[in-house]
């Protein structure tokens, strides 16, 4: 089957955006992406739009029928569809969108991604977020998202797999990250004491645990279209995409302290892509939980992970950069948007245009987004050819 | 907004701790399920319903301090991953006792409970929270 490319990404600031409505944020990143590949409207043969729980944030569903509308690109009866697959609703859609595009039947197509948290209150999303849990056997009985992750954390320590410092680190890379990113939620440099001794939300995760509120969009153009890729400035390939489930809820798996369907579509996108991980430059992880960010890590990259985390080698000039673009955690969490944020940045990093984060010389990012508490998980390498 | 169907289908369910056992497999289920993930189609029609002893122990847990509007009276409160003595885990709040009490292992058994209304004069639901044995 025939070779799929990024040909522009475009992105809006994240961060509580509160002059900005979902449709601006939505049609500002998606021009941003159709100008950058330098193609048309017309060139566009469908919409792929990625949201988790507009129906609820603002009151809006046919959240992809909006996008196209305020776009400016109904005219063209451009088809555009809605994916929602929890949090990991951006990944979904690339993956959709790179599918149809191998597949033969679209060329070119726009996959978007945009979510509006801040119009309701934060008890409000703290709800809405946990309607990626089981909601009468989970959410019912007091159970948030949070506190999902909290009671992994809790048993992941006591089977002495890794010690509160080995995940409190994590958000500390990620706040490096995002401040030397201008569209990052949050700009400043936090200690490990910090996210240790920060108020507790679920014990023993603090605010600084847990990934932000935040509005925000994102989009990309890609395509198989030769001409259009050769007039591209620089086209990004995707090597592969690859997706895998677990159980809805954590009372149901085998084991509460490890992701296996990040194991499985990790792998999956790997062999597809006919890479091993040591052939992979810099990871862009789905850290919505420190805890949850460290076991994909161990998923992905074995047991070395937790010991990583004790030294330098996830921060941008070193050895496995992780999270460059500043993670959900900092640069933020704007739920169906953060998948595909992952892609702006592999695609910006690829290119050699992220200025002061700039990996070097990277060849391959493999990107991982997840529904839930790995629950739902996406995996993507993104490169060069 | 009313949603009496919704809860009172579970109501069994959630009052007497009734799953269902895969007779295919000998496994129990619990939240009760249709399907046995295991056998899979080998299992249709052979889900039997049974009641659970309430008898658990506590395989994880967490101190909520910033929880749903619903239970924001009760913060912060516990909730816990309890590992049933017949086999299944389930996800429930740990009440009557201070969180400092509670820890991976320690027995616990189930109560019927008031767990969330809708409003001041709306359905009260019930289900099962745990206590610690004594």
């Amino acid at each position: 089957m025939r070779d799929v490319y990024i040909l522009g990404v475009g992105t809006t600031k994240f961060g509580e955006l509160w002059d900005l409505s979902l449709r601006e944020l939505a049609s500002e990143a998606g021009l941003k992406a159709i100008m950058d590949a330098g193609i048309y409207a017309e060139d566009v043969d469908a919409l792929y739009g990625a949201n988790t729980s507009g129906g609820q944030f603002v009151d809006q569903e046919q959240i992809a029928a909006l996008i196209a509308d305020y776009s400016g690109i109904t005219e063209l009866n451009i088809p555009s569809i809605r994916i929602e697959a929890g949090s990991a609703s951006g990944g979904a859609a690339l993956m959709q969108a790179y599918l149809a595009v191998k597949s033969g039947q679209y060329s070119t197509v726009v996959v978007g991604g945009v979510e509006k948290m801040t119009d309701v209150p934060s008890e409000v999303a703290t709800e809405i977020i946990g309607g990626s849990l089981d909601a009468e056997w989970e959410t019912f009985f007091g159970a948030t998202e949070c506190s999902i992750a909290a009671m992994i954390a809790r048993r992941h320590e006591f089977e002495g797999k890794a010690k509160r410092e080995n995940y409190a680190m994590l958000p500390v890379i990620s706040h490096k990250h995002a401040s030397m990113n201008d569209t990052s939620h949050f700009k400043n440099v936090i200690k490990i004491e910090d996210v240790i001794n920060a108020s507790p939300v679920a014990e023993p995760l603090t605010v600084f645990d847990n990934a932000p509120i935040s509005d925000g969009a994102s989009a990309l153009v890609i395509s198989a279209d030769l001409k259009k890729i050769n007039n591209a400035s620089h086209p990004i390939k995707i090597k592969s995409s690859s997706a895998a489930n677990d159980f809805l809820s954590l009372h149901d798996r085998k084991s509460v302290d490890s992701f296996r369907a990040v194991k499985k579509s990790s792998d999956s996108a790997l062999s597809l892509a006919g890479l091993d991980i040591g052939k992979i430059d810099a990871l862009e992880i789905h850290d919505s939980y420190s805890i949850a960010a460290l076991i994909q890590l161990e998923e992905i990259l074995g047991k070395d992970a937790v010991k990583m985390t004790e030294g330098n080698d996830f921060y941008f000039n070193s050895s496995k950069p992780l999270n460059v673009s500043g993670g959900l955690k900092a640069h933020g969490n704007p739920l169906g948007t953060s998948g595909l944020y992952q892609a702006v940045e592999a695609t910006v990093q690829l290119r050699g245009k992220a200025g002061q984060r700039q990996v070097k010389d990277p060849r391959n990012f493999l990107i991982h987004n997840m529904g839930g508490l790995g629950t739902t998980s996406v995996s993507t390498v993104i490169g060069v050819d | 907004m009313s949603e009496v169907p919704r809860f009172w289908r579970e109501s069994r369910h959630r009052y007497r701790l009734v799953g269902t056992r895969c007779t295919n497999c000998d496994t129990l289920y619990f939240p009760p399920r249709v399907i046995c993930p295991t056998c899979r189609r080998e299992s249709v029609g052979k889900m039997k319903e049974e009641e659970m002893s309430g008898a658990g122990e506590i395989y994880s847990f967490t101190v909520v301090h910033d929880g749903l509007e619903q239970f924001k009276m009760q913060i912060p409160y516990v909730m816990a991953l309890v590992k049933m003595k017949e086999g299944p885990f389930l996800t429930a709040q740990i009440v009557d006792c201070s969180p400092e009490e509670v820890k991976i292992g320690t027995k616990v058994t189930a109560t019927l409970r008031k767990v969330r209304s809708e409003g001041k004069a709306g359905i009260i639901q019930y289900g099962y929270k745990f206590t610690i044995c004594p």
